[in-house]
């Protein structure tokens, strides 16, 4: 009864070949021999790739992108972790206000919170440093954890913190031995959801970024900006590597529709 | 040490100041870093500029009046809620039955197809607009494909054009409108399509009549989420459009880190702003009366 028609699968498979295209694209030019932006008609070739090897400025830019997504990752759940608590147990004025607020990031445009963030960092003369991105990046991506936390306390029974604190429990130790056990795969969860987020972060990252701290997206967008040849083509190609190893992870540990579902609300 | 600390605490006093306790660092991080950012904006956007002596400490509506009035910025403005819509519009008008044929689909094609719909939301934005870059060149594939399968005698030009960029742009953000109406979907109850059907009606009617109006509210909730983003995207924007086609985003980037105008780049920010609050509170009011009639 529930079934597709051939038209609703005609249209289905176009929507996939639409969604992928680009994204294939992007793959498969990254192998080609040529000089130039084309696909590898004459057999793949590893030479972008090799030549990525030679550009000591995206070599840094990478392992500035990543310690950005470890560190901001960590510190956006180290500080909503408790505030996600006291959302889900607590009744307390101005809850609903809190959960809008840090949820807040999705809906403002970045190139105005870029901006905000760019005039914030300046007075206090931090602006360009990697401490500077790395408290932008904490709050852009603070959202998904906000998110995936919340979904998780909700599903925690609280009957078990109850027997561990009526068998003596302090409450500390019952937090510490019993919800978090329970809080982990959520925890996980957003953390590499703010990590991806983090990594792949533009918009707010181009005005706070310095020539000195220039994450990987960054430096791809302006090198794109000046020029097109395939070493792009095999830089987006390591990225989306990246990407597609830690979202197959998600999807596993959670399903990729219950990362996004629920909107920015 | 802590522990005892946090124990020794009297009960009825944690219940209530526990909970402002637990948000303190969320509320510092976002109340420092956000509140304060957003804050200083529009304190900014009223500052006056000289190009000299850079940001004076003056306070007036001057860069709202000359922005508002310059028919350079008109133009800016138009375009980027002109691309915003037709991008809403497209995404809406795609996204939806999508979501429908998702719901429909066999658990085994499900997983892999939400993987591919979704999946692209966790690439990079500029990666995926390298790809329509790629496509969109003079000698690219899909002008290729277009020659060779006859639908065009000439190239056709999409990099540098508006159409280029809505095309991008429906790529980038029609994910959170199928991932809304999904949501909404999932509340379904299959039985009522079974019985539309079993009642004489035609697959067409079904959905126009049963399906539709129950997927609405994702719908109108998706249509909100890429409203906004279109209309302040940048990365797509700035590398399809190139420094001819300037929308909104663009122009407060060549504000900022160019020309170094930032009272009157903030204006454009704060306008911006403006502009996305009081369409999306419009559409959410439509949105809330429609619930209040069914109630």
């Amino acid at each position: 009864m529930r079934r597709n028609g051939a038209l609703a699968l005609g249209f289905h498979a176009l929507f996939m070949a639409f969604m992928l295209a680009p994204l294939l694209v992007v793959a498969l030019v990254a192998f080609t021999p040529e000089g130039y932006l084309s696909l590898p008609v004459h057999g793949p070739s590893l030479r972008w790739f090799r030549t990525i090897l030679d550009y000591p400025d995206f070599i840094a830019s990478f392992w500035i992108s990543i310690e950005l997504g470890l560190s901001s990752a960590t510190l956006a759940s180290l500080c909503i972790l408790p505030a996600a608590l006291a959302i889900a147990r607590y009744a307390f004025p101005g809850r609903g206000a809190l959960v809008a607020f840090v949820m807040s990031p999705l809906m403002i445009p970045a190139v105005v919170l870029g901006v905000g963030l760019l005039r914030f960092l300046t007075i206090f003369q931090i602006e360009g440093t990697f401490i500077g991105i790395m408290l932008c990046h904490a709050v852009v991506i603070g959202p998904y954890v906000l998110r995936m936390l919340l979904a998780a306390v909700g599903g925690v029974d609280r009957n078990i913190e109850r027997a561990a604190l009526s068998l003596g429990a302090s409450n500390f130790a019952a937090f510490r031995r019993v919800t978090l056990p329970m809080l982990m795969s959520g925890l996980v969860g957003g953390w590499i959801l703010a990590f991806i987020a983090s990594f792949d972060e533009l918009t707010v990252t181009i005005f706070v970024s310095s020539p000195q701290v220039t994450p990987l997206p960054v430096r791809l967008f302006s090198h794109i900006a000046e020029t097109t040849d395939p070493l792009v083509a095999s830089v987006s190609a390591v990225i989306m590597a990246i990407s597609t190893l830690l979202l197959l992870l998600l999807d596993r540990l959670y399903g990729i529709d219950r990362l996004f579902s629920g909107g920015a609300a | 040490m802590a522990e005892a600390a946090i124990a020794a605490r009297p009960a009825a006093r944690r219940t209530t100041v526990m909970p402002y306790w637990l948000c303190a660092p969320a509320l510092a991080l976002y109340g420092l870093l956000l509140a304060a950012p957003l804050a200083m904006i529009f304190v900014l956007s009223f500052n006056g500029f000289s190009d000299t002596k850079g940001i004076l400490p003056t306070y007036s509506l001057a860069n709202y009046v000359s922005v508002l009035t310059d028919p350079y910025y008109q133009r800016i403005y138009l375009r980027t809620l002109r691309i915003a819509l037709i991008t809403t519009a497209i995404c809406t008008l795609i996204g939806t039955p999508e979501a429908w044929i998702l719901s429909r689909l066999d658990p085994r094609w499900r997983g892999v197809s939400l993987l591919v719909v979704l999946g692209p939301l966790l690439i990079s934005v500029v990666v995926r607009t390298l790809g329509w870059t790629i496509l969109f060149a003079r000698e690219g594939l899909l002008n290729q494909a277009l020659l060779g399968l006859g639908l065009a005698e000439r190239p056709v030009d999409l990099l540098y054009t508006e159409t280029g960029i809505v095309v991008a742009l429906v790529h980038v953000l029609v994910p959170f409108m199928v991932i809304a109406v999904w949501t909404a979907l999932r509340l379904v109850d299959p039985a009522g399509e079974a019985a539309a059907l079993s009642l004489g009606a035609s697959k067409a009617k079904v959905f126009r009549r049963v399906v539709l109006p129950q997927a609405l509210p994702g719908v109108l909730s998706g249509s909100l989420i890429v409203f906004s983003l279109a209309a302040s995207a940048f990365a797509t924007p700035a590398l399809i459009g190139g420094r001819r086609l300037k929308v909104a985003a663009t122009s407060i980037y060549d504000n900022f880190l160019f020309t170094l105008d930032w009272p009157t780049g903030a204006a454009i920010a704060v306008i911006l702003v403006a502009c996305v609050m009081a369409i999306v509170l419009l559409w959410s009011r439509v949105l809330e009366r429609r619930d209040a009639v069914r109630a």
